[in-house]
């Protein structure tokens, strides 16, 4: 079987208010399993983009394929989103239950699950996000992270098949920060889960597989993370950062020491700077 | 800070009580409003009170949160019962003085109508004490849920309820929030005339409604994105099933009311 | 003299109530005029209550804050006068925006403070400047801006009071890395051009470090330390352990120093590496001009 898992095809997307496109002739695919960032500035259209994945938006032009599901297909829709589940940024507006176990079963309710079935997959997605013992909690009550994973949780539930995060932790402490991200990157390993994580933090990206980087509407680079941070001076042009120990090598390299433009890693810069001093 | 102020009257506990089904609840303190207002005045009021108290006591709520259900109504309650005490003119006159006529018509009219309003409260206290924002709304959705058929829209009605609940900690929050941004650059709440004190509360308004909208849109996707469509087809992961001790319940309401009508009809 | 001193400050949330909690457990802190301090802390040690106690939006429970000296209780009826000079800018500040253009909005604190007409609109042209916002975006609806921008306009917003000292809260949260180092810049020359006292309160070290002369740190709701900001990078350590992150760079030299290579210095920016190890090398003779 192909092991494709989403597909655009010239891709091409313009609000109704604006005559500018938001996105022009974006062509990506993304394998099953595989743990992709997106990055760019805001406003480059990589939310947009986010959206065409589940049919919130339909694109004006070209094509968005689901797991071989045109998202232009209405009859499919609901499959189309039980496939691809959605996290966003800010975690008060996605939670719609006043108790957390309430809000895990909604997507569930939604898709007219027999109840007992729904116990039993709200409890293993709330365990698998490590929120099990606040399920009777009310939101409110809960830390930015703890918010964040019980709205992951809500979409496991659903067992999609990708999930794609939309800045999710563009609002939370450091703390928080590490929880989501922790959770995330257990979801992809163990479950095999597809992962696209849009953020704004180099050291998040450093750590995927893949980094796409979007400047105005377009795709600017697709490859590993080394070979996209080695790009320092195209990533700055775009407003975007490369992690500090990548912009250190890249900065002593303009003193021509000749030193390996491809570290991303503490381990490797460490490495490096022992080289160099001994 | 308004960040205190409690949310719902909810006080958890794991009385029989509590325990009740909302559906059975909600009816149960429907029969005893009616039976609070249902005949002889004297064998309703009676009725009512021994029914509050039992359920009162085997709620184990405090009684200090009874008596603070009531302090509220407490303004209304004292002018009712001085109109009637004034305007009511039957039986003999008690006291006068120029124009002001009290007669004993009057003064036990006031006097029912104090305990009637005073048992009405305590007795629906009583169901939002002992049940939660969510399981009543859940007991309104199911129980109304006939209505579907003459196309009432229950099932959004249930939904906004629970989305209100869910967002009534988050936007207090973000009130205080605003309140003291704006302090910070120099507003002045307290001080001024009317006007002025509700021109002050423009620069809090606006942001928070303007908030509001944004989670709203927020929301919207986010329910899109996890499937949501309405009423149709839905499941729910929680059923409510009535046990044995729901239907003896209602079954004791039933036999109050039974009594009642009896009395009612000898008399 | 100190511009901003506390005393023993603490406080207490809902005293007397089951949900009593100390968010500030007797702080004795004293703040030089002109200094750009940063403020970190994880989220629940204090230090935003902290912050809201320097221009008198809380009242200690106990203890004392003064501004230039001067007891800011004294007089309740002047508390006013306290916001006006120690400004303080909220996080996601864009949300309390209200009036139907930018001129309007950034005029507010002004306006509250009674300035003369022709004061205020000095003033609302100055910081606008300031923040980088363009003569013809003053009279816009803020509602028209990018998220960037709004922030900005807020910002613009407390310093047009021109306090003496200008708090900050989490000013770049949310902001793409361009929009981070805009605003974070635009301060930096405010503070210089000014002179006003910066308080940054901040969860990115990295920002902080880059920044900031000074350094408090708040740990469960007490002051752990404040210092320059190398002497509390070197403790390092017990920072991380707070659930704080100390930059990238100084974890990569702290790890060369645990694995026998001591440069004598404390690395916490990416410049001051740079310079560090070219100095090292040429005085190698590893490395020519």
């Amino acid at each position: 079987m192909d092991n494709t898992f989403a597909r655009c095809e010239d891709l091409v997307f313009s609000y109704d208010d604006e005559s500018r496109d938001v996105l022009c002739d974006v062509s990506l695919s993304f394998k099953r399993g595989e743990f992709t960032a997106v990055l760019g500035h805001n406003g480059c259209g990589k939310s947009t983009f986010a959206k065409h994945l589940n049919a919130i938006l339909l694109p004006c032009g070209g094509s968005v394929y689901v797991d071989g599901i045109d998202t232009k297909d209405e009859e499919r829709l609901y499959d189309i989103r039980q496939r691809v589940g959605m996290v966003f940024q800010n975690p008060d507006n996605q939670i719609v239950a006043t108790i957390v176990e309430e809000d895990v079963a909604f997507a569930l309710e939604n898709l007219g699950v027999p109840p007992e079935e729904i116990r039993e997959r709200v409890d293993e997605a709330l365990k698998s996000v490590g929120m099990y013992k606040y399920r009777m909690h009310s939101p409110h009550q809960l830390s930015g992270g703890q918010k964040q994973r019980v709205a992951i949780a809500g979409i496991i539930a659903m067992r999609p098949e990708c999930i794609v995060l939309d800045e999710p932790t563009a609002m939370l402490d450091p703390i928080g920060r590490r929880e989501v991200l922790k959770t995330v990157k257990r979801l992809n390993r163990e479950y095999g889960i597809t992962i696209i994580l849009i953020t704004h933090y180099m050291e998040e990206a450093a750590m995927c597989g893949r980094v796409i980087v979007m400047d105005k509407g377009k795709v600017l680079l697709d490859d590993v993370p080394k070979e996209v941070f080695s790009k320092v001076e195209l990533l700055k042009s775009v407003g975007l950062d490369v992690p500090q120990v990548t912009e250190l090598v890249y900065e002593l390299n303009k003193y021509g020491l000749g030193l390996d433009q491809h570290i991303i890693t503490e381990e490797e810069c460490t490495e490096a700077l022992i080289k160099l001093l001994s | 800070m308004i960040k205190d102020i409690t949310i719902g009257q909810y006080f958890p506990g794991n009385s029989i009580i509590h325990r009740l089904d909302p559906r059975f609840k909600l009816v149960i303190a429907l029969a005893y409003i009616v039976m609070l207002f249902a005949g002889n005045v004297f064998v309703s009021i009676i009725t009512g009170a021994v029914f509050c108290i039992v359920s009162f006591a085997l709620s184990r709520i405090p009684f200090k949160l009874m008596a603070k259900s009531l302090k509220p109504i407490l303004p209304i309650l004292l002018f009712t019962s001085i109109l009637n005490l004034i305007f009511i003119d039957t039986g003999k006159t008690v006291f006068k003085l120029w124009i002001l006529k009290i007669t004993s018509g009057g003064i036990e009219t006031s006097v029912m109508m104090i305990i009637r309003i005073t048992l009405l409260i305590t007795g629906t206290s009583l169901l939002t004490y002992t049940t939660s924002p969510i399981a009543l709304t859940d007991a309104i959705e199911r129980l109304l849920s006939p209505l579907k058929k003459i196309k009432v829209p229950v099932h959004e009605l249930a939904m906004m309820m629970t989305i209100a609940l869910r967002f009534i900690p988050t936007l207090i929050e973000e009130t205080d929030k605003i309140i003291s941004a704006q302090k910070a650059r120099g507003a002045d709440m307290e001080n001024g005339n009317l006007v002025q004190k509700a021109k002050a509360m423009i620069p809090i308004l606006i942001p928070l409604f303007i908030s509001a909208v944004r989670r709203a849109e927020e929301l919207a996707t986010a329910m899109e994105c996890r499937c949501y469509r309405g009423g149709e087809g839905r499941t729910r992961m929680r059923q409510l099933k009535a046990s044995a001790h729901d239907f003896v319940a209602a079954g004791v309401t039933m036999i109050f009311f039974a009594a009642l009508i009896a009395v009612n009809i000898i008399i | 003299m100190a511009v901003l001193k506390t005393e023993n400050l603490s406080y207490v949330y809902s005293p007397g109530s089951p949900f009593e909690k100390t968010a500030v457990d007797n702080v004795n802190i004293e703040i030089e005029k002109g200094e750009f301090v940063g403020i970190i802390g994880h989220t629940g040690s204090g230090k935003s209550t902290l912050i809201q106690h320097f221009n008198g939006l809380l009242k200690p429970t106990s203890g004392k804050i003064y501004l230039n000296g001067k007891d800011i209780w004294e007089d309740k009826t002047q508390i006013r006068q306290v916001r006006f000079k120690v400004g303080l800018v909220f996080q996601y500040p864009e949300y309390q925006i209200f009036e139907e253009t930018v001129y309007k909005d950034i005029a507010f604190g002004p306006k509250n403070m009674g300035l003369s007409k022709e004061e205020t609109d000095r003033r609302v042209r100055a910081t606008a400047e300031a923040v980088g916002l363009s003569e013809g975006e003053l009279f816009k609806s803020p509602f028209e801006l990018s998220g960037g921008q709004k922030r900005r306009v807020a910002i613009a917003g407390v310093m047009a009071m021109e306090p003496e000292v200008l708090i900050l809260d989490e000013p770049t949260a949310g902001l793409d890395p361009k929009g981070r180092d805009l605003i974070l810049e635009q301060i930096k020359k405010y503070h210089r051009t000014f002179g006003t006292t910066i308080l940054l309160v901040s969860h990115s070290m990295e920002d902080v470090a880059r920044y900031a002369s000074k350094i408090l740190v708040m740990n469960e709701s007490k002051l752990f330390c404040y210092d320059e900001t190398a002497k509390v990078f070197e403790r390092a350590e017990e920072i991380s352990q707070m659930g704080l992150s100390v930059p990238q760079i100084t974890r990569v030299f702290n790890e060369l120093k645990s694995r026998g290579i001591d440069l004598g210095e404390e690395v916490y920016t990416v410049k001051f590496a740079k310079e560090l190890l070219v100095d090292i090398l040429k005085k190698r003779g590893k490395l020519h001009d």
